[in-house]
């Protein structure tokens, strides 16, 4: 019997971690940008947070843990960039990042109501809703900055 | 109790006490009836508020009433209304008006200061225009300065994104039909969403939590619920009585007033100690700074837990409850208590009041709208009175303090970051609407620009073109001194005074104040005055109004059909323009005329031809504008700022599937928040002895410092105060400077800056590269009013 859940656990987690290393790397490389201020350290708590509470999982489905298939994790993020057309790029990035996060949360819920996990379709359905709205809040600032950096020249 | 029957205000004796009781039964089932009900009711029942009247004379010395030639209607930079003293073309004082809603005759004592400039043509005021040439400022003429603005603003509009070149940022003195003016500019003719201003800075919280609270901006209490009240909450009331963190003078008057009659009002004050309101109060909570969330999670659970709110209102008019049980569940009052470092007793006692009011009046003011979690914090006030059902019937309504004079005629009219008329940019129809109204196409190139993000776009280059009216950024807003320096910057600056700003710019445009020019302002229950011209405006100073007019005829900005863009020509036709566009929206001026206005005094909008009243308190009935065809926005996510869009609203939103279950649109939300810690509260700044003033006993504002380099003595600023500070100065002097404006946090709904004072070490510096144009007193620029 071997199941391949853990492996997309495994993934999540490591997604939500390198969301965070992210978020914070996308903060410090534009310091002066008044909408990231407080707001990606605050989404870096949280992702750190959804990792930590993933953890359980990821060593009780690593019992059944079948052998690493290949190429299971693609990196998405190699470095925050500079400038207006960086900033967009980077929201870009870590647009991309929290969707391989969303879609593994989906993903996991079903699987989770699929073997009756109640605590872990709890801890999705909390952790799925803060993604949800860090996808929202990186949508709304590139909605915001798109016209000016895309259109506008300077 | 001295300063109880006789409110000292910054030393000025203020008139005599007039305490008095709230109206009886009879007068208060009168009041909740609609205007055109009352109207049928017998004349015995009495229909005014029982605030008896003082009529409070300012007169310079040696002038008595006998003296004066006219009096012409104005309104004070609270709300005031008030008649203007002139002899021999000069204003020589004021009075209250005895029969306005608001403020009954009265005047807040120091009102005269803020006039002291009108009609004056002394040194300090600009009267001429003026240009930069070879790094100076120069005099010259009209065409010639706005002929370069013109010049510049189509050199930059020729490029790809040109629309996206030029941003305004307005501040206070602007009246609602100036800020129109700049709106249509801006949105039809420029194209431009970079319109925001000091709004930002002041009463973006407010907005932003009635807007996600009840669907659209609008306080929705009366100042006659004061009268009605019996419980009253001040909500982050610092010192009374015009500063930045208090409640208006007036108002408090009103309250005190209150306080000393027949049948007083319970009195909960949050905020420092050692203030007035905090001395008046029963029960005053001095809660630690960035925990108001904490503070009304705790009394809101104190509500639920203990049952005090209404079941059915809640039930019926509200979306929500479940989740903002699941959060406040978290807060029993002794947490509260531990996170606020105040007594659990306290919180006991305060939400024993608000649970057992019949009519309860809130006030939330800058300790709240300018602190941590501010949108939030303010959104959960809305929550009491929501779980309460206190809004829309006599005694039962929230008001905002604070802002700068002209900030609900900016907000509404969307010359501060929104669409004008209180409208959408996420609903299609609503941009159709304006479109339609313009005979324009406009393209729907993204939201608002809020003031933080055009200073940004002005730094990093793709803001060509800045025009500042009425502000001084450089004071207000960090960074700005920085910013405005750069040479591909054009920088306009229209104002009174050569502020620090208007030494940076590169075309100064001398402006007319209040008593020079005619309009309306919007007070803080939604009163609209006019505002008449007493006075001319000193040597060639014009009206905000001709300037933007004379902008818009210079630049041709036309509709489809080839017809003038900007088809008014002076304050009245301007107001009618702006009453078309709030046609049907929930701020409708359309029953609100000039005519009506110098005649009757202030009229609260809503307000149609048809009613022969405006509408003193919104949401009676509990019937909110949330619905998605009227709502101004979709909603957030608190804590990121999220926005949600129109399918969320219908759906994903918390209590939104609620909303829509119940084949309702216009429930109210139960916005729910936790309490975030905040680095300020972890190392609080000290705030008391910032306000001080550490130099020589200056008062903050009054400190002036030449090209001096600061270094930042409190940890937690970041170069920002550098800006702030920078060519912000005009004397010389060595030691520590309090005053300066650092950037603490983040408002991620309001997209509010707050900001904090901090302690900065001034090393004086040898060049300055600001401008150089020679003023008497370096004071005098700084005093600009109403601004």
């Amino acid at each position: 019997m071997r199941m391949h859940l853990a492996h997309y656990l495994g993934l999540l987690h490591r997604s939500q971690h390198e969301l965070a290393d992210a978020l914070c790397a996308v903060r410090r490389a534009h310091p002066d940008e008044p909408d990231l201020i407080g707001v990606c350290e605050r989404l870096a708590e949280q992702c750190g947070d959804n990792a930590r509470r993933l953890e359980p999982f990821v060593r009780r489905y690593s019992a059944q843990l079948s052998e690493e298939p290949e190429r299971m994790h693609s990196a998405l993020f190699s470095g925050a960039r500079r400038g207006r057309l960086g900033l967009l790029r980077d929201l870009h990035d870590l647009y991309l990042l929290a969707t391989q996060c969303e879609i593994s949360w989906t993903l996991i819920a079903q699987a989770a109501e699929g073997v009756g996990d109640e605590e872990l379709v709890d801890a999705v359905r909390h952790c799925g809703a803060a993604t949800a709205a860090h996808l929202l809040w990186l949508r709304t600032l590139m909605r915001q900055i798109a016209p000016q950096t895309l259109i506008v020249a300077s | 109790m001295l300063d109880r029957t006789a409110a000292l205000n910054g030393g000025v004796l203020s008139g005599p006490r007039t305490p008095y009781g709230p109206p009886g039964a009879v007068e208060r089932l009168a009041a909740a009836l609609p205007g055109r009900l009352r109207d049928a009711l017998p004349a015995e029942i009495c229909l005014g508020s029982p605030w008896p009247v003082r009529v409070d004379v300012l007169l310079d010395e040696g002038t008595t009433e006998a003296d004066v030639e006219t009096w012409v209607p104005a309104v004070s930079a609270h709300g005031d209304a008030l008649d203007l003293a002139v002899r021999g073309g000069r204003v020589v004082g004021m009075r209250g008006r005895a029969g306005d809603r608001v403020n009954h005759g009265r005047l807040d004592p120091q009102e005269r200061q803020g006039w002291r400039h009108v009609g004056q043509d002394r040194p300090g005021r600009l009267t001429r225009p003026l240009v930069r040439e070879h790094g100076r400022l120069v005099e010259t003429t009209w065409d010639a300065a706005m002929e370069r603005v013109v010049a510049r603003s189509l050199e930059l509009l020729a490029g790809p994104g040109g629309w996206g070149r030029i941003g305004f940022h307005t501040g206070g003195r602007l009246f609602l039909e100036e800020c129109y003016t700049l709106a249509v500019i801006g949105w039809a003719g420029i194209g431009t969403p970079h319109l925001d201003g000091d709004t930002r800075l002041s009463a973006a919280a407010a907005a932003a939590a009635l807007m996600e609270s009840f669907g659209t901006d609008g306080p929705p209490g009366s100042y006659g619920d004061v009268d009605h009240c019996d419980a009253l909450a001040l909500w982050g009331c610092g010192q009374s009585g015009g500063s930045g963190q208090g409640v208006q003078h007036v108002l408090w008057e009103r309250v005190l007033d209150r306080r000393l009659g027949p049948g007083p009002p319970a009195l909960i004050v949050v905020g420092p100690e050692g203030t007035p309101a905090a001395r008046e109060a029963d029960v005053h909570l001095a809660v630690r700074r960035g925990t108001n969330v904490a503070l009304m999670n705790g009394l809101l659970h104190e509500l639920i837990a203990n049952g005090w709110y209404d079941e059915a209102y809640v039930a019926n008019h509200t979306a929500g409850f479940e989740e903002l049980c699941l959060t406040v569940d978290a807060y029993p009052a002794k947490r509260a208590a531990e996170i606020c470092g105040v007594p659990v007793s306290l919180i006991e006692q305060a939400a024993e009041i608000l649970g057992a009011a019949e009519r309860l009046v809130s006030v939330v003011a800058g300790g709240f709208h300018l602190a941590w979690q501010a949108t939030a914090a303010t959104c959960q006030v809305g929550n009491v009175h929501l779980l309460r059902g206190m809004l829309g019937h006599p005694g039962a309504g929230i008001l905002h303090a604070g802002g700068p004079s002209s900030a609900r005629g900016a907000l509404e009219t969307g010359a501060a970051g929104g669409l004008p008329g209180l409208r959408n940019w996420a609903n299609p129809r609503h941009v159709r609407e304006l479109a339609a109204l313009w005979n324009v196409d406009l393209p729907r190139r993204g939201p608002a620009t809020h003031a933080m993000r055009i200073f940004r776009y002005a730094e990093e280059g793709s803001i060509g073109l800045l025009w500042i009216s009425a502000a001084d950024p450089v004071r207000s807003l960090p960074g700005a001194g920085r910013i405005l320096r750069r040479k591909d910057l054009f920088v306009v600056v229209q104002d009174l005074f050569l502020t620090e700003t208007a030494r940076l710019a590169d075309v100064v445009l001398p402006a007319a104040g209040w008593g020079e020019k005619a309009g309306t302002v919007t007070g803080g229950d939604r009163t609209v005055h006019i505002c008449d011209r007493a006075v001319e405006p000193p040597g060639e100073a014009r009206p905000d109004l001709d300037i933007f007019l004379d902008y818009a005829r210079r630049m041709d900005f036309r509709d489809r059909d080839g017809a003038p863009l900007v088809g008014w020509y002076d304050a009245r036709s301007a107001f009618e323009a702006w009453q078309a566009c709030s046609k049907g929206r929930p701020c409708d001026y359309t029953g609100i005329t000039y005519e009506r206005l110098r005649r009757g005094g202030g009229v609260q909008w809503p307000c149609t031809p048809s009613s022969s009243h405006g509408t003193e308190r919104l949401y009676a009935g509990g019937r909110f504008n949330t619905g998605p065809d009227v709502c101004q926005t979709y909603g957030h996510d608190l804590v990121t700022g999220a926005e949600h869009g129109a399918e969320p609203h219908q759906g994903a939103r918390p209590g939104a599937r609620q909303n829509r279950a119940a084949g309702h649109h216009d429930r109210a939300f139960l916005p729910a928040a936790d309490h975030e810690p905040s680095q300020e509260a972890e190392a609080p700044l000290d705030g008391a002895s910032l306000n001080g003033g550490h130099l020589n006993g200056g008062s903050p504002n009054g400190t002036h410092l030449n090209g001096a380099h600061l270094d930042v003595l409190n940890g937690s600023a970041d170069g920002a105060v550098d800006g702030a500070m920078d060519g912000a100065m005009d004397g010389v002097m060595d030691g520590v400077m309090d005053g300066a404006l650092v950037v603490t946090g983040w408002d991620p709904v309001a997209r509010q800056p707050l900001l904090a004072p901090a302690l900065v070490r001034v090393v004086p510096r040898a060049a300055e590269t600001g401008g150089d144009y020679s003023v008497a007193s370096p004071l005098d620029l700084t005093a600009s009013h109403p601004a």
